[in-house]
Formats: structure tokens, sequence, C-alpha cells
């Protein structure tokens, strides 16, 4: 019933030499760990990832620009270290969503109005990702200036779900979920702003965490709404996405809003690794900084109080999504976690208010795309008037003019009390609900996104049913909480996304508790059809009757 | 029938009769940090274009600020050098707007929110009154960028062919005060920004200079009738010097006058004044209103000042001008004049306080730094700090004249081969055997000579005839060629000739 990938595509096809990696489940740890044993060189695993991208992406589009000399150079140079000089993740290929400014590699935000443009410096997390020696395959597509929930809005491509390739894969980090669910790379980054990385995770059937406000630097990250965007990773595995973010979450002085984590990660269900030197890679950190103990047994949610949101739940979401997350209680229970309906009640006017705050400070981050200085210029204008309006008539799509207008339309005198003070109000109430709820559990819990990927097109006419894909993520953003998408079934085979919402760096518990529910679940390491050609309605059917 | 209140104008002799002019003032002080407001670029005046920037202050994607802490403790310094009340909690905004000089698309300045707010400022006038200027609010900023415009008349935008934009500037942490409107005559205004200036030139946090554009001053000026509303007002911009701005808003007052006085409208607009013409021109229509769109930048956090830091930088201002004109009067017994002149400018103090210490006279000291010292600079254009006559060099000078080596007069002489020749007094008055005559046993000898061969004159003094002594005086000073110290003479003299 869906449209997949060519069989000719496989995964053995593109592997021509031995041993026969399993690459079908080639998670970065997995990575890593032939890379350390000496199975496979670094040159190896790139290669095969950029063949992976090579035969996958002609259908997939999620890749906008695939550095492949510079990632083969990278590589070469992990390979000619001995493995003691070698970093932990040294070696291990990664892909970048196309916000994240990279030195000497175009960077365009999906924007024709950055066209050609090369950023002169490495945004704080791209640096931390060199400086621990992994190799960029390339810059991932998304929605224009992070502007959307399907990637539709991309000025250069459309990309597809691999799980169903009519349909849309989630946004505005779409590229960045949809190349780990086709596993042309073991994870991504990707930015969020009111549901960016978790709604393409959960539309792809991926694991994706937009940390707490702060806890990642945004230097080099292009701004959509600088109050609401934090970069975190997509991964096939939960011990993937908490290995990235450990990889990440620094303090940083050239972002006054950035943090780092109170404490070191500890990536879940590895025990051996406890404060292993990875976590810590490139971070400086005072010696009485511990990660929090691991919990005695990690497949367990012993006493742990989950809150299920009562506005989310009933006819909010389509039916096959309820199920998958009535579901996901029931496991949870399984654990010996303890599920209790809380309710938000402000959650419902979460979306406008996050529209209006998005909007104003996106008019302001916006105005810099003036065609003086990089990036696209309107030629022969008579004036500077026109240079300007010719430059951003011709330069930003049609969404992000929308935004743009309305957000200087709420910032104007005579609009600001109403709109823009008000949807601060909202914000402030919005954060009083979160912490009320927080004092009674210590997760919360709603399906990610209301529906499943839908099809192409689908949303394109209706900006206000594409602005209701973010209803059970945006609010999350606007109290600056991390939230974590992972895959929490299937319905009509599509994955289904369950969010896990914790308070203020609460990532680690968030990180335990959603790895003991992947576990349980089993349905992580399923890739997406596109992978190995071979899946089809069974395993999906398999998932949604997980016990 | 009652009758028209009087005009706080009225007395000056730039005013019209009949009319309250309004001044009020927002300055901009370009701080002398080592590096920018949000970045680690160098400021720097005169560097070559776009040498000083960074991805930052050139505004490029992914970029965030980071306030420079340093610009914070200038702006608190300046806040309250001019007494106002600190912020504890103050934030940036964002004012949004388009111009090729501003690569963010919007300047980072603070709104509602500023560091300090309700200060002022004594300004002591010439008539000796003191008027009290409100400060409404010290606030920081950055610069935008310049625009350098290419193959027109004198760099003007008018005409030019196109223009160019150097960054270098852009991004360097500005204070904005802004001045209640509560100056009403030009010559109040000068005063004003003058003493302003000093004050600021005591913090040591900025150059200063109007010409390179550290130092920018706007006037907003309106006229009405006293007694009756404030009349619309323009803005007098970037007027490079503190004579030009003060003959600007004459020439301004003057064209306010003449409209209203046709019955006519100002309208809000804002003005330039030539002062090669004398005239002042509209420079842009206010008409359409910008509307700025300031909401609080969400990249910056808030700024919260406790007591202690506030007091620390209290504690560390340097003695302001009023501090330093009261101790002037009370430790060095300075008439309040000589005092307000030497405490205004921080330089000449510095220079007075080193030659007073060095002399051990205070009032001598003073009287020739701003007697004949002030004389020279005025005369070769320099300032205090660019004198090849260092306060070492002048105290010499002094220690000659108060020792009686040389006279007033010959001291005078001496300060002008000083500075015409570089040489030390004490060379000058060597080299050209220019010294008094205050050796006592030489100038005994030649009186008790003298004396003995005169003893009819000498008869006729001690016969009470005071007129005789002159005679007696006249003949040393042509013996010595006028070096005798006369006031050492006259005692010899008159010891000489007791009966």
């Amino acid at each position: 019933m869906h449209r997949q990938l060519s069989a000719d595509i496989s995964w053995s096809r593109v592997l021509d030499r031995g041993p026969a990696l399993d690459v079908y489940h080639l998670t970065a740890h997995e990575c890593r760990r032939l890379l350390t044993e000496g199975e496979a060189s670094s040159e190896e695993l790139t290669r095969l990832f950029l063949n992976r991208i090579a035969g996958a992406d002609r259908q997939v589009q999620a890749f906008l620009h695939v550095a492949e000399e510079e990632a083969l150079a990278q590589a070469r140079v992990a390979d000619a270290k001995s493995p003691e000089e070698r970093r932990p993740w040294e070696g291990v290929p990664i892909a970048l969503k196309d916000a994240l400014c990279t030195k000497g590699m175009e960077t365009t935000c999906g924007s024709r109005i950055l066209k050609g443009y090369i950023p002169p410096y490495d945004g704080t997390v791209v640096r931390l990702l060199r400086d621990a020696g992994l190799v960029i395959l390339g810059k991932l597509n998304m929605d224009e200036f992070a502007m959307g929930s399907s990637t539709e809005n991309s000025a250069y491509q459309v990309t597809r779900n691999p799980w169903d390739l009519d349909r849309v894969p989630g946004g505005s980090s779409g590229g960045s979920a949809a190349a780990v669910a086709a596993a042309e790379t073991p994870w991504s980054l990707g930015s969020d702003t009111g549901g960016s990385i978790r709604q393409p995770a959960s539309l792809c059937g991926v694991v994706g965490m937009k940390p707490t406000y702060g806890a990642v630097s945004r230097w080099g990250l292009i701004a959509y709404a600088s109050s609401l965007d934090q970069i975190g990773p997509l991964a096939r595995t939960v011990q993937d996405a908490a290995a990235l973010l450990s990889l990440i979450a620094v303090r940083d002085p050239l972002d006054q809003t950035s943090l780092g984590l109170p404490r070191p990660l500890r990536v879940p269900g590895i025990v051996q690794e406890g404060v292993s030197a990875d976590a810590l890679a490139g971070q400086e950190r005072s010696a009485s900084a511990v990660p929090t103990p691991a919990p005695d047994d990690p497949l367990s949610l012993k006493g742990i109080r989950f809150g299920y949101i009562k506005e989310y739940l009933g006819d909010i979401c389509e039916p096959g999504v309820q199920r998958a997350f009535a579901n996901n209680l029931e496991t949870i229970e399984s654990l010996g976690g303890t599920c209790v309906e809380v309710s938000l009640p402000s959650v419902k006017q979460a979306v406008a208010a996050y529209c209006i705050i998005a909007q104003a400070e996106c008019s302001a981050n916006l105005a810099r795309f003036d065609g003086v200085r990089y990036g696209y210029r309107a030629t022969d204008a008579a004036d500077l008037l026109e240079m300007y309006t010719r430059t951003r008539g011709e330069g930003f799509g049609a969404e992000v003019k929308r935004r743009i207008v309305i957000g200087t339309y709420v910032l104007s005198s005579g609009h600001y009390d109403t709109h823009y003070t008000q949807a601060q109000r909202m914000r402030t109430v919005i954060i009083r609900d979160f912490q009320q709820a927080f004092s009674g559990v210590d997760l919360l819990m709603s399906p990610t996104s209301p529906t499943v990927a839908f099809r192409l097109g689908e949303r394109m006419a209706d900006p206000l049913a594409m602005y209701l894909s973010d209803l059970c993520t945006s609010p999350v953003n606007l109290a600056g909480l991390p939230g974590l998408s992972m895959p929490g079934g299937f319905a009509d085979g599509l994955p289904v996304g369950l969010q896990i919402i914790g308070p203020h760096f609460s990532e680690q518990l968030m990180l335990d508790a959603a790895y003991a529910v992947e576990q349980a679940l089993n349905v992580s390491v399923r890739p997406a059809p596109v992978a190995g050609g071979a899946v089809d309605g069974a395993a999906a059917a398999d998932a949604e009757v997980t016990p | 029938m009652t009758s028209m209140p009087k005009s706080r104008s009225a007395g000056s002799p730039t005013v019209p009769e009949g009319w309250e002019a309004v001044m009020g003032f927002e300055i901009h002080v370009q701080l002398s940090t080592e590096t920018k407001m949000f970045c680690s670029c160098p400021v720097s005046f005169g560097d070559q274009p776009n040498t000083n920037v960074c991805p930052l202050c050139l505004g490029y994607p992914g970029t965030l600020p980071a306030v420079n802490e340093r610009v914070l403790e200038y702006a608190t310094k300046i806040a309250l050098a001019l007494n106002c009340e600190i912020a504890p909690y103050t934030i940036f905004h964002r004012k949004n707007y388009f111009y090729p000089d501003l690569p963010k698309g919007y300047q980072i300045s603070q709104h509602d929110l500023p560091l300090g707010m309700g200060g002022h400022l004594d300004v002591e006038l010439e008539d000796g009154t003191v008027h009290r200027v409100g400060i409404t609010r010290v606030h920081m900023e950055d610069d935008a960028a310049k625009l350098v415009h290419a193959g027109g008349v004198e760099g003007r935008i008018a005409g030019a062919d196109y223009s160019m934009v150097d960054f270098n500037r852009s991004g360097t942490p500005l204070v904005e005060i802004v001045s209640e409107p509560d100056i009403f005559a030009p010559e109040q205004a000068r005063a004003f920004l003058t003493q302003l200036r000093n004050l600021l030139e005591q913090l040591d946090v900025s150059d200063l200079n109007m010409e390179e554009g550290s130092l920018r001053c706007d006037a907003n000026v309106s006229m009405h009738r006293p007694g009756t509303p404030f009349g619309i007002r323009t803005e007098l911009k970037n007027m490079n010097s503190f004579r030009f701005l003060q003959r600007g808003l004459e020439a301004e007052i003057q064209r306010q006058a003449d409209v209203l006085e046709r019955g006519e409208e100002v309208v809000q607009e804002t003005v330039h004044f030539d002062p090669s013409s004398g005239k002042v021109s509209v420079l842009r229509s206010k008409g359409e209103a910008h509307d700025y769109r300031y909401f609080p930048d969400p990249d910056l956090v808030p700024i919260q000042l406790d007591v202690a830091y506030v007091e620390k930088v209290r504690a560390a201002l340097p003695e302001l001008p009023a501090a330093r004109k009261e101790r002037y009067m009370r430790d060095f017994g300075l008439p309040a004049y000589d005092a307000g002149v030497l405490s205004a400018n921080r330089w000449l103090a510095l220079y007075f306080e080193r030659v007073a210490g060095l002399v051990e006279d205070a009032k001598l000291s003073a009287n020739w730094v701003m007697g004949d010292f002030s004389g020279y600079l005025n005369a070769a254009g320099l300032e205090v700090e660019d004198a090849s006559i260092g306060p070492e060099t002048l105290a010499e000078l002094l220690q000659l004249l108060k020792e009686g080596t040389l006279s007033s007069k010959m001291a005078k002489d001496v300060f002008v081969l000083m500075v015409e020749t570089g040489e030390s007094a004490k060379t000058i008055v060597a080299e050209r055997g220019m010294g008094q005559i205050s050796d006592t046993a030489t100038l005994e000898a030649m009186v008790a000579e003298l004396v003995a061969a005169h003893p009819g004159p000498a008869e006729e003094f001690r016969q009470g005839r005071e007129k005789v002594l002159g005679f007696f005086v006249g003949k040393i000073m042509k013996e010595t060629k006028g070096q005798a110290n006369p006031q050492l003479l006259n005692d010899l003299l008159r010891k000489a000739l007791q009966p």
C-alpha cells in the first residue's frame, strides 16, 4: 500500500566487501564498536553511508549537500590515528540540519536567500563534533528557516518519508529525521523551535530530543525564534541520542543563554561506561561533577511517576495514535511505572502564544537577510528600498514571508500589547502549569504528533492545519523544558511517536526512562522499509501488538 | 487681565523676545573599551575599513551577542556621575529598522528598562548661577557601521554615485544620555554640553572627540509663548563642535521664530546646520514616523546589578568637577572662579595640582596655569596633555619667581623664551644672565658705596623726603641693568639711609 524505495537499492549491494556487517542495524554505538575493535575503518564506514546516500537519497531527498570529499578526508584522519590516540567517537559519521553553520560548507537554511552561502565559521555544536572527530557527511533538508512541519517549505527539494514516499517526513528537521530513518546516517542533529525535532522524529520512527532551553549553545544555529530554538539529536536508539546530546550539551560563553547540563550525561543501559570520557569530550567540568547514578535496573521504571496530559487525550489525536499511546501507558505500567492523568489547561492556548512569539522573534531575526553582505541580492534595483523589497520578496518563500508579516504586525505599536504582551503572559501561565504538574509527577507524556505522517501537499494550502502539527510539542518550547520523542508503535504501518517531557535539566531521567520503554517496546531498531527493502506491513503489524 | 509669565529664555540675546525656546539633548558617547560591545573585535578609529570585523559585528547568520562587562561598568559610571538611579533589573531591546549600516536589521538598545534614570547635572552658567538640567535616562546600545558616500560632494549622500559600508564601527559600544527639555537658551546648551563633556572626561570612558564621532549631540528644539504648551520640535543632528551647535541652535531658533511669527507651523523634521552659510536646512522629514517595534532581545539575559556592584563602581569613581572645585577652595584657598576654571578640565586640574605641589604656592600656580600657560595653549591650539611645557618645567620657572631670582615681568619673558626655545627656565636665565641680583652682600656693598658718594640726597631722605629713595633705586638699577631684586634693594637702601 505504501510506495517504497525500489528494491535494487539494497544494503547488501552497496556493501561490497566483507566481513558482512549487519548494517541493517548500524547505530552510532555499533559504528563505534566496529572502529574500536578494528572491524572497520572510518573510511569504510563513511563510504558505506555515502553509498547509501547515493542510492537511497535519490528517493528520500534528505540531503541538500553531501560533503563527500571532506567526509572522506576526515575519515582518513581518524584512521591514521592509533586506537589510543583516537577519541571515543572519532571516525563515526553524522549529518547536520542545514540550519547549522559549517565553516567552508554551504549552509542555506533551506532558503533561496542563502543559496551558495558559505559560513566563515563553525557553530559551537559543529566545532564540538569536529573536535570529537566525527565525520560530517553533509547537510540535511529542512523547512525554510525552520518554518514548517513537513519540510515542504524547503526552497530546494521535497524530502519524503522513508516509511511511505508519498508522505512527509515532518518538519522542520525533516531531512534530519528521514536520513536517520533511511539509514543514510547513524544519527543527525536537528533544531526544535516548536516541535521541529520531535515531530519529524515521530513521523519517521526515530528518537529525537529537544534539550532544556540553554543546554546546548545556539551559536552558529541560524535563528528562527531565539527564545525557543534548541539544537538536539536524532538517532535510531535512545543510547545514540544520549551519547550525541552528551557531546553537544556544553556551556558556551558565545551564547549567553547557554548553561550546558548540570551533570554529565550517562548513556542509559551501558553499565561499563558510567562517566565515560566520551560523555565529557571537549568539556570542562569540575572534579565534583558526577553523573546521576544509573538505576539499579535500567529496564525498570519502578518508582517513576508518569503523568499523561489530559488535554491531548481523545479526539484531538487520530484513533491509531490514541491506540499506540494507550499501549505505551500499559508498557510503562508493566515496567513498574505509575501513570496518572494530569491536566495542563493552558496548553490549549499554547499554539496561539507560540505563533505570536515565534513570529515576532523571526521578524527581527530574519531582518539581516537584506542583500547587503551575503546571500541573494536582487540585481538592477533602482534604489535601496527596491533592493530590499525585491531581495526579500524573491529570496524568501511564502511561509517565511507570512511569518515575517505576522511577526511585524504583532510587534507594531497598537498591536504589541494586545498580541505580543498577551502571548508572553500566556507563556508565563504555561510555565506555571508545567511547574504545577511536575509537583505531582516526575515526567509527563503525550503523543508527539496528533497524527501519523500526512500526505505530501495535504496541509500546504492550510497553514492553520500545519501549525496544529505542533499542538503537543510547542508548549514544551514555551516553557523551555526538555522533550523527547521516541517510537511508540505504528498506526496503519506508519510510526507513532511517544513524547516524554521532563522538568528543566531532567535529561538523564528522561533518557533512562525512554531507554526502558524502548527496550520493552522493541520498535526503535526497526528501520524504515527503505533501509532494507524487506520491511513490510508484517513488521509494523508486529509492533502494533507489542505487549 | 493676566500678565504673561516670564519666559525662561529671557535674558538670552539669541532668543527673540516674547518666546520661550526649549531644548533637550540626546548625546551619544562612544565608549573607549578595548573591544566591541558584543564581540571581541578591537574598538579603534581610523583603521583600514573593514579590518576590525568578525561574523558577529557583520551580522552573519547564527551569531549571538555576549555583553562586554566593561561596557556595563563604563555605562554605570556615567549613570552614577549624572546622579541617576541605577536600575536593579535592566534588559536590552531590539530596535528594528532597515539600513545598510545596520547589519542585523536591528540595533541592540534599551527601551523601557534602561540602566540609569532620573539623574541631573548642575550646570554653572556664565553669571555664576547654577542651572539644574534633568537627565531622563542613560542607556547602552551598539553603534551602526559607517557609510562612506563616493562620487558626490564632500562625502554627502545627496548626489553620491554609490555608498560603501565600513563595519569597523559596527558594534562599538555607545551610551546614550537623554536630557529633560530643561534648556532654554543656546548659551545654556553650550554650558550644559561643555560641563557634561568635562564630567565625562574625568570618568575616562570615552575619547569624547566630536570630529571623530565619539561624542555626538542631537538637539531637540521647539518654541512657544511662555505659559503655553511646548511647540512642535525639530531635531538638529550631529554637530561636530559645541560652537557650531550653539550657532546651529541660534539659527534654528530664529528660523522657528520666523515661521511662527508668520503664523505658520513648525514641521516635525530633522534639520541640518551649515556652518559656512550659517543656515539650517531640512535633512529629512519625520512625517512617516518610524515604528521601531521594540521588543526584549531574547539572545541576552536580563542584567541584575546588585547594590554591592553599584557601590563598588561608585567608590571607584574619580573626583568629579564639582567636588574638585570644593576641594580647591577649601584646601588651596582659591577663589571660586579659579577653582571652577581649574577643576573643570581633568587634564588642566591634574596639571595645576602637580605644579602647585612642586611650587608649594597654590595661588601663584593657579594664576600662571590659568594665565600665561592657558594663553599659550590657546595661541598654539594645543590641549593640556599635548603641551610641550610640562608641569615640572613650569614649576621650575615659578620656583625662580618665588625665590626672587626673577621678577614677575622677567618670568613672563622667560616663559615666552621657554616656549620658543624649548629650554628650561634655569638654562635661559643662566645663558642670558637674566637672574635678579638677590645677593644681599653684593647689593649691600653697592648701596653703601652709593650712599657714601651722595651725602646730600641721603640727608634729604633722612629729613623725611621719601621721594629721594627713587633716586638711589634708579642709580642701582641703572648699574645692574635692572636686575637688582627690587624688594631687597628697597630694604637695603632704607637700612643704609637710616639716621
